[in-house]
């Protein structure tokens, strides 16, 4: 989760939409490179012919409804929306929706590329074998880097609680590491 | 990673292509959804209900028939801002939700304590009224032009949860055509209007949950 994109972004998206085209031009192109690299990671291999449409897709219903941004609102969180709509939209349509675990989408487009696409994967597959809760608290808390009391408010438990129940999930992914 | 030359070109066009954006555009969508859908059902009342023949004397100061428009337009109000919210992408409808909560727990108390006071074989005909089996129905069918309109109007805005933005539309459609239909109904129950009118916006809301993965997804 990048913390600094956001101001950036945001602000090129107040010019945008004060009608500046220098601006949008680098916010697409920005977008452009993460949407490739979101869509990449979740396309089939046998998919990937479609990456670079699904980007254009993606791109074009960010210009065309780009008025439904509230610019009080988080640009990350918008943008990535609507990158994930796009992808649900594209396996629905393709109709391989069902092969797909829909928590393979829940990350967010603003990650940084720091773990190899490789490791990623690998973590998904181990993730989504457990329970949704404890996906939810170990993505909260290890890859969003929310705090146990943030991600326990979340999840609707308290701190202790939420600590507890951490430790067993992540207790579970490392047996099932060494199993695998 | 490098981006294809055919998408910088697409970037190209579309940078080339920017027109500043409408501030409003959203709600003002979605309010002319309700002004048109409005007028739609109070056509619709006028033409085969008819308004209840004593409304110039109720209007100057009945507190049921303001209860009633009161009860209607927060609910409609509620819609409104849910729908507004969740027409665009990552936006969350909870507040919206929430006043519709709210104003139901309140008519809900407000009708207990009625009812606490009424003697007890007068509950039963004031919870029924003369019309209880045809006031949800009736404000179903009232919501229908309005429900359509946003539906039509939210599809080319960007909503992304789809059920829940169709729910948050037939909340508004629902509020809208319960206003419409107090112009007609003359049930004076606490309860009555707790429990009918509540079904009535209710199964628009459902109606609009249900028609929302399909009538709102966009390309």
């Amino acid at each position: 989760m990048s913390v600094d994109l956001e101001p950036r972004l945001n602000a090129l998206m107040r010019r945008a939409q004060a009608g500046e085209a220098a601006a949008w031009r680098e916010l697409l192109s920005v977008l452009a490179e993460r949407l490739a690299i979101y869509f990449g990671r979740r396309l089939a291999q046998d998919h990937a012919a479609d990456l670079e449409d699904l980007v254009q897709e993606t791109l074009l219903a960010i210009h065309r409804r780009r008025a439904t941004y509230d610019p009080s609102q988080p640009f990350t969180a918008w943008a990535y929306a609507v990158a994930r709509y796009k992808l649900i939209d594209h396996w629905r349509r393709r109709r391989i929706r069902a092969h797909v675990p829909l928590e393979f989408v829940e990350d967010s487009l603003w990650e940084e590329p720091d773990l190899s696409a490789e490791a990623r994967l690998d973590l998904e597959r181990l993730l989504v074998t457990l329970p949704e809760r404890q996906q939810r608290l170990i993505r909260d808390v290890k890859i969003e880097g929310l705090s146990l009391a943030e991600a326990g408010a979340r999840a609707g438990m308290t701190e202790g609680a939420a600590k507890v129940a951490l430790h067993r999930a992540m207790a579970t992914l490392s047996s099932r590491t060494r199993a695998t | 990673m490098t981006t294809p030359r055919d998408t910088q070109d697409l970037i190209e066009s579309l940078a080339a292509d920017l027109s500043p954006a409408r501030p409003g555009t959203v709600p003002l969508r979605i309010a002319a959804s309700a002004a048109v859908g409005g007028a739609v059902a109070l056509g619709l009342v006028l033409v085969f209900l008819g308004l209840r023949p004593d409304l110039r004397q109720v209007a100057a100061g009945d507190m049921m028939f303001w209860m009633k428009a009161g009860y209607a337009v927060v609910l409609g109000l509620a819609g409104f801002w849910s729908a507004e919210r969740l027409a665009r992408p990552a936006g969350s409808g909870r507040g919206g939700f929430l006043l519709m909560a709210l104003a139901l727990g309140m008519v809900i108390l407000f009708a207990a304590i009625r009812m606490m006071r009424m003697p007890p074989e007068m509950r039963m005909p004031m919870w029924l009224g003369q019309s209880w089996d045809v006031c949800p129905i009736r404000i179903l069918m009232l919501s229908i032009p309005t429900l359509a309109l946003a539906l039509l109007v939210m599809r080319r805005l960007a909503p992304t949860r789809l059920t829940l933005a169709g729910a948050a539309a037939g909340l508004f459609a629902g509020g809208v055509a319960a206003a419409a239909y107090g112009l007609h109904c003359t049930e004076t129950g606490a309860a009555f209007l707790a429990t009918w009118y509540s079904l009535g916006v209710a199964l628009s809301a459902a109606l609009g949950a249900l028609l929302g993965p399909w009538a709102l997804r966009w390309r």
